[in-house]
């Protein structure tokens, strides 16, 4: 933490390298593209929570070549770390991407992971490990990510305290249009770093000349000079100081502070005339920046530098009211925050809904509690503590809402005991009886179907025949029977019942192929009604089953959610009441500290005002110089 | 004044100020906190999976479960109020659309619009789309489209483009 604190506090830019959603191209996944629509709103919680579901189905499939989520499997195992990063559980993330860089994968796909595990560690204040994992890289590199892995390269040797190898690496950096000002400012703070001090400050010079319209080019512009102005500042360089400061815009997040410094620079150079011209456009400004609380001791002071005291007199009262209201500010912000008023202002939703939502708080006309805290906002420690608190009471909102949604649980599920537990024996019993019915007539299908079978191989037309030439063979056989044991001579009947039995068998035997075709036929569409009626009896069964299975069989797991709920929901209370409490205090001491600045400009005030005005009635009984 | 003057010099040097011993020490108490924050977050997530999970059971089994998805196509620059969906003529969902949550279509996400319960077998949906023009001028536009319910769950993805895209109108895709 500490090494860390120590980089950033030299102000490393590190935009270019922000973790950023990796989903690009045709979407085979609905459940992927689903956790991306919940990440790119800024909803990780949410999109964390469908990639994860879906990871691990996908691990548990048995042929995970075939899920849809295959053709997303890198993007997934890439995203669900940035979501993690993103959601501030850096403990967790990289453990997605550490899999794939142990997988059997190809090299480029190996290099990409190395480099998100690379910014992950960096992210968690890890430097070693940020560069072990960005050692792992070699061969083809993916398109796009060439130069953001040597921007991280020189951020963690930096981190290491290399300085002088992350010097030659932002080197090669220079020409990047994707890190124009990054990689220059960066230089910059490197050779500083590295202890060479005139090649640093020319650095920093051409990096606050970057000639950009883009939003984060001109910020880190600024902060090239505002970092230049302040070491010619303090190497009593005025000119070049004077020069970087008034490089800042006007209208930046830098603006004050530049030109209070380019008004400390000018009175420096004993050239007060032109310090007023800074200082007075700083001191109508917004009278919570300390800044502005500056310049308006600091004005008057050129003024009675310039020897016209009445006007020195005149602003230092002026200074004196405001610090007397602003005081009263701090004093009110104080109470409302011992009053629990500063967090219930973080948490109000029409505040989140807006990107710029620190800064908005200060419009806030009933928020006195966050007028001075916008610069202690911005801070990178209060900044995590305040997003985990923000987290936190997110936690406890969607805890308190499955909490409540367990009753409506068991609503249901009595509800539908009430309505099924009683039909389902009458219907079970008519079921059974059904049942055996259609295993009679299946049984009935499977023996004709095996007898059809059969006469593939031995055919019997005789087992084709209709009923009626059944029945007429069998009397033409009782006839024949009969005139055998008549007496008397009966050959021309027998004949004549042979002659028959003729035609009939002649008429089966002629007829046999057509017979068997349309056997099989009717054979066909009696299958199909089968297979029909299967279907009704497997959509019966599985309704049947569905109706258990929508009330059996949830008390268990219910109430063992019921329980880890509440569990969870003590653990994010005390946390919350906490990391509340943290916040509370580190404004409050914030606001402390201001208030004494406020209290030891006010002294100065009172004494400088006396001595103006004395000063000035002084010149005007003499006029001359006192 | 010259004091005055260096603690404005000071301030205006603080970018390079080490912190001091209890700067480190209530960072090392948000640490501690911050590490319980990512652990407790953990077990959320956890719970949140396995409440899923009981919920999908209980509210939507596989049998009968119908989810219907919506993105944009590619590079649309349609901006999209609302979107309506209904279910064999029966009024299903109506969705009206923040900046942030067009924003994320536009950006590739897909939005999970509706989830309900059907019985297997042939049904309608119908989609109703209403919007802006990159001109400014409004489009609506309508689409029914038949669709077979299975034994497994259907998910049914509806992919939106305005009149200049290449791919106008409404596609309903089984997935």
């Amino acid at each position: 933490m500490r090494r860390r604190s120590h980089w950033l506090s030299m102000g490393l830019a590190l935009a270019a390298v922000a973790a950023r959603p990796s989903f690009a191209g045709d979407l085979r996944d609905l459940y992927f593209g689903e956790a991306l629509y919940q990440a790119y709103q800024g909803q990780y919680f949410d999109a964390l929570e469908r990639l994860d579901a879906e990871l691990a189905q996908h691990r548990r499939v048995d042929e995970p070549e075939r899920d849809s989520l295959q053709y997303h499997i890198r993007q997934a195992d890439f995203s669900v770390g940035d979501f993690e990063l993103r959601y501030r559980m850096h403990l967790r993330a990289g453990r997605a991407i550490r899999a794939v860089l142990d997988a059997a994968v190809e090299q480029p796909v190996k290099n990409e992971a190395a480099f998100r595990l690379a910014r992950i560690e960096f992210q968690k204040d890890q430097p070693e490990d940020a560069l072990n994992a960005l050692e792992r890289i070699h061969g083809t590199i993916p398109d796009g990510i060439g130069n953001d892995i040597e921007f991280l390269r020189a951020n963690v040797l930096l981190a290491l305290g290399r300085p002088a190898d992350a010097v030659e690496v932002l080197r090669r950096l220079q020409s990047a249009q994707d890190l124009q000002g990054f990689a220059a400012y960066n230089l910059g703070i490197a050779l500083l770093q590295a202890g060479r001090t005139p090649d640093a400050l020319r650095q920093l010079d051409k990096a606050g000349q970057i000639d950009s319209r883009a939003a984060p080019t001109v910020a880190i512009r600024d902060k090239s000079n505002m970092v230049l102005g302040s070491i010619m500042l303090q190497s009593t360089d005025y000119p070049h100081a004077i020069q970087a400061f008034d490089r800042v815009r006007l209208d930046g997040p830098f603006s004050n502070r530049a030109l209070l410094s380019s008004g400390w620079a000018d009175a420096s150079a004993h050239d007060y005339t032109k310090a007023l011209v800074p200082w007075g456009t700083l001191s109508g400004r917004d009278p919570t920046d300390p800044a502005v609380q500056e310049a308006k001791l600091a004005l008057p002071f050129a003024y009675s530098k310039l020897e016209v005291y009445g006007r020195a007199a005149l602003l230092y009262g002026q200074a004196l009211d405001s610090f007397g209201r602003e005081l009263d500010k701090v004093d009110t912000s104080v109470k409302s925050i011992r009053a629990g008023n500063f967090l219930k202002a973080l948490v109000r939703e029409e505040i989140r809904q807006d990107n710029l939502w620190v800064v908005r708080l200060r419009s806030l006309s009933d928020t006195p509690e966050t007028f001075y805290l916008t610069d202690l906002m911005a801070s990178n420690d209060f900044q995590t503590a305040l997003h985990n608190y923000l987290d936190l009471e997110d936690l406890h909102r969607r805890l308190l809402s499955w909490q409540s949604g367990f009753d409506a649980f068991d609503d249901i599920i009595r509800l539908r005991r009430a309505n099924y537990a009683p039909l389902l024996p009458q219907v079970d019993a008519r079921f059974r009886e059904l049942d055996s019915r259609m295993r009679v007539r299946v049984e009935q299908r499977d023996h004709l179907q095996r007898r059809l079978q059969d006469q593939l191989t031995a055919p019997r037309p005789a087992l084709l025949a209709t009923r009626d030439e059944r029945l007429t063979l069998e009397r033409l056989r009782r006839i024949g029977e009969t005139l055998r044991h008549m007496g008397g001579d009966t050959t021309a009947l027998r004949a004549r019942v042979q002659h028959l039995q003729g035609v009939v068998n002649w008429r089966l035997y002629t007829e046999y192929p057509e017979r068997l075709t349309q056997a099989y036929k009717h054979l066909n569409a009696l299958n199909a009604d089968v297979q029909a009626m299967q279907e009704r009896y497997t959509a019966f069964v599985r309704a049947r089953q569905a109706a258990v299975h929508s009330y059996v069989g949830y008390d268990q797991s219910i109430g063992l959610l019921r329980t880890r709920v509440g569990a969870a929901l003590g653990r994010v209370d005390a946390l919350l009441a906490r990391q509340g409490h943290v916040i509370e205090a580190v404004a409050i001491e914030e606001l402390t500290a201001r208030r004494e600045r406020l209290e030891a400009y006010q002294i100065q005030a009172r004494y400088a005002v006396a001595d103006s005005y004395d000063r000035a009635q002084k010149q005007h009984d003499g006029g001359g110089t006192p | 004044m010259r004091k005055h003057f260096l603690i404005v010099m000071s301030a205006l040097l603080c970018m390079y100020a080490q912190p001091g011993p209890a700067d480190e020490s209530a960072r090392a108490q948000m640490k501690g906190l911050d590490e319980q924050v990512q652990e407790v977050k953990s077990d959320v997530l956890s719970i949140a999976a396995d409440l899923n999970q009981l919920e999908e059971k209980l509210l939507y089994p596989s049998d009968t479960h119908l989810a219907v998805f919506v993105a944009l196509a590619h590079g649309e620059t349609l901006r999209l109020d609302a979107v309506q969906i209904q279910i064999d003529g029966q009024p299903a969902t109506h969705y009206i659309y923040s900046f942030k949550e067009l924003d994320a279509l536009r950006k590739g996400g897909v939005q999970r619009l509706y989830s309900g319960n059907i019985t297997t077998g042939a049904h309608e949906i119908q989609v109703s789309v209403s919007g802006k023009l990159a001109n400014g001028k409004d489009y609506s536009q309508s689409g029914r489209f038949p669709f077979t319910k299975e034994i497994k769950p259907k998910l049914l993805g509806v992919s939106l483009a305005g009149p200049e895209s290449a791919q106008a109108g409404i596609h309903l895709e089984d997935w």
